[in-house]
């Protein structure tokens, strides 16, 4: 076993460097604005949905409230970097940083309090009641106007300063740096999903019976999972703050967790960059919908339905099984 | 928080009097459209996450019958029916095919609904707020004043005609051979069919039923509100809440919590008018941590 986990955690290493590469070398290739912000903003919402994917795929747990964990990590970031918290202890080039570590540190703090109510509670309760703390949260944001700004999203901006030669003002940096943090989240979560903790959850998924036999705490893996996709997608919010420099109510809004929903039913749920290909369809899809027609809800739900009604399942999982088959 | 308006509101009888019929009218609307939902999961063990397109289309249909009719009773008929049939549709064209699938692809089908119904209002009647459709001529009348409160003689109306309707879905629940079908099928559908019933009949029955209420809660609701097609977003979202708090497929549970409900969104406009949404989910919250299945759910 721990043979086979150092050799993985040495592969999974080169294939995250390379990637990385590969990204960087994509940004020379296409000279243009467009694409290589789709190619920022593709990686955020796969951050995003594979985070949402270690309880749906993983654990088999439905969470219908993970966009609080993503407004979470926006807000966190952006109220930090626009506090005078900055300049009265003089923080300065380290604020970025320690804004980005505060974006997953609260993310989970707020997970570990939701996690330990919700996950007393099976199926479709399970799922109702993350919903209820994500419209509570929700609430609270339009409520307190004058922290949040209310309806009008967190606006005015904030700084970003540079920190350690990095200029996220720089658009060749702050694409870097993302798709960086993106890999090094996507790299650990690799090796949490491959790791013996891993493999528990999978079968907790698949039999509640057995874990239990075994002696087993279902309940504090089912935790400490929660905790984990919360501080994901918490940090998957603050990159999504840091790209529009400001952070918005709808981000908290049930139907921001619909979007992970979808891009994990595109890409497939049993392939681990599954998620990541369904952020890829879903961005290219919202793209070229939105340029070419007013009717963007019609092509989606279309979309959705073919996938729902025909292939039942990702497309990633879908060629991973033909590639089995053959 | 405004707690000393809220004491106010509660101390003086015109506040509380009219608060407390905004507040019934609220819930007994809610109810029509929560009704249907508890129903169907009660029967058909799915959650309809499209249900706020169905009161949507209703307030949609009655506007157009009373573009074409101009008759009030007439328009809020046709938009009910009209949701019915639509329901009809839905239930056998998609529903039916992921009776067996997970959650997640029973929501996702449902949000495509959504999606797609409400492009289509947008393309038909516009992305224009329609105006209401209007009270109808006998209640165009000052309203009633009782202890110096306010209140609409339309609004008593519409609360009789709900409650007449809660007290018919009742009746038909537990007085008639459909409803004792109904609640056999909700408890084993295997055995009912192995007696000979036809349990797809039940299924979408029930659905066409459930659709038919949303739709008259929709186009009962035009009568005073400006009709958009987002306007089933907020309304599927408290459905929710009420069939969680009742006891999801309780329909006496449904009718508990509408009240409770109604009365929270009246008297929290008084006492937190930016936190009447999240004190409903507040209640949600607390109702599914102390007892999960709600207020009247069965114990499973």
């Amino acid at each position: 076993m721990n043979v086979s986990i150092k050799d993985s955690f040495k592969k999974d290493a080169i294939y995250s460097v390379v990637s990385w590469i590969a990204l960087l070398s994509l940004y020379f290739i296409f000279n243009d604005h467009g694409i290589q912000d789709i190619i920022t903003k593709v990686a955020i919402l796969g951050l995003f949905a594979m985070s949402l994917n270690i309880l749906i795929g993983y654990l088999g747990l439905i969470a219908f409230g993970h966009a609080t964990f993503f407004a979470a990590g926006a807000y966190t970031l952006g109220l930090f970097l626009q506090s005078d918290f900055i300049i009265e202890y003089n923080i300065g080039s380290w604020s970025i940083p320690i804004a980005l570590s505060l974006s997953v540190l609260l993310p989970g703090i707020l997970a570990t309090i939701v996690g330990v109510i919700c996950i007393r509670l099976r199926e479709i309760y399970f799922s109702f009641l993350t919903l209820a703390f994500q419209m509570i949260f929700y609430s609270l944001i339009l409520a307190l106007v004058g922290i949040t700004g209310g309806d009008q999203g967190l606006m005015g901006g904030f700084p970003k300063p540079p920190f350690l030669g990095i200029n996220l003002g720089i658009h060749f940096h702050f694409y870097a740096f993302t798709t960086f943090i993106v890999i090094l989240a996507v790299f650990l979560m690799r090796q949490i999903i491959e790791s013996p903790f891993g493999y528990g959850l999978r079968m907790i998924r698949d039999n509640h019976e057995r874990p239990a036999a075994l002696g087993f705490n279902i309940r504090s893996h089912q935790l400490l999972a929660f905790i984990i996709a919360g501080s994901l997608a918490g940090l998957a919010g603050s990159l999504q703050a840091l790209l529009d420099v400001g952070a918005y109510p709808e981000w908290a809004f049930w139907s921001k967790s619909a979007e992970p929903l979808f891009m994990i039913l595109l890409g497939g749920m049993q392939t681990f960059l599954g998620p990541l290909l369904g952020a890829l369809i879903f961005e290219l899809l919202n793209d070229f919908v939105s340029a070419n027609t007013r009717y963007y809800g019609l092509i989606l739900g279309l979309v959705i339905l073919i996938f729902v009604l025909g292939f039942k399942k990702g497309l990633l999982d879908w060629i991973v099984i033909r590639g089995r088959k053959n | 928080m405004e707690v000393l308006a809220l004491l106010d509101c509660l101390s003086a009888p015109a506040c509380l009097l009219s608060q407390a019929v905004g507040g019934l009218k609220i819930g007994m609307l809610l109810f029509l459209v929560a009704s249907g939902l508890t129903l169907i999961f009660g029967v058909l063990g799915i959650i309809n996450f499209a249900h706020g397109i169905l009161y949507m289309l209703g307030a949609y249909f009655a506007w157009q019958a009373m573009e074409l009719t101009g008759h009030f009773g007439l328009s809020v008929l046709i938009g009910a029916i009209g949701v019915g049939i639509f329901g009809l549709a839905f239930e056998r064209g998609l529903i039916k095919r992921v009776y067996e699938s997970n959650l997640l692809i029973q929501i996702l089908l449902c949000y495509a609904v959504i999606l797609i119904v409400d492009d289509l209002v947008m393309i038909i009647w516009g992305d224009e707020f329609l105006s209401s459709i209007g009270v109808p001529e006998i209640f165009q009348v000052p309203p009633l004043f009782i202890f110096d409160a306010v209140i609409p003689p339309f609004h008593l109306a519409i609360i009789f005609t709900s409650l007449l309707i809660a007290i018919l879905l009742w009746m038909l629940m537990t007085r008639s051979r459909f409803g004792s079908l109904v609640r056999a099928a909700a408890i084993n559908p295997k055995m009912l069919e192995a007696l000979g019933i036809n349990t797809n009949f039940i299924r979408y029955s029930v659905f066409v039923l459930g659709s038919f209420l949303a739709g008259l809660g929709g186009a009962l609701a035009a009568s005073e509100r400006s009709i958009v097609s987002q306007m089933g977003n907020s309304i599927l979202i408290e459905s929710f809440i009420i069939t969680v708090i009742g006891g999801m497929g309780s329909i006496g549970g449904a009718f508990l919590a509408s009240l409770i409900i109604g009365m929270a969104r009246s008297f929290g406009a008084v006492a937190m008018p930016l936190f009447t949404d999240g004190l409903m989910f507040l209640i949600m919250v607390l109702v599914l941590i102390l007892r999960p299945r709600g207020i009247m759910g069965e114990k499973k």
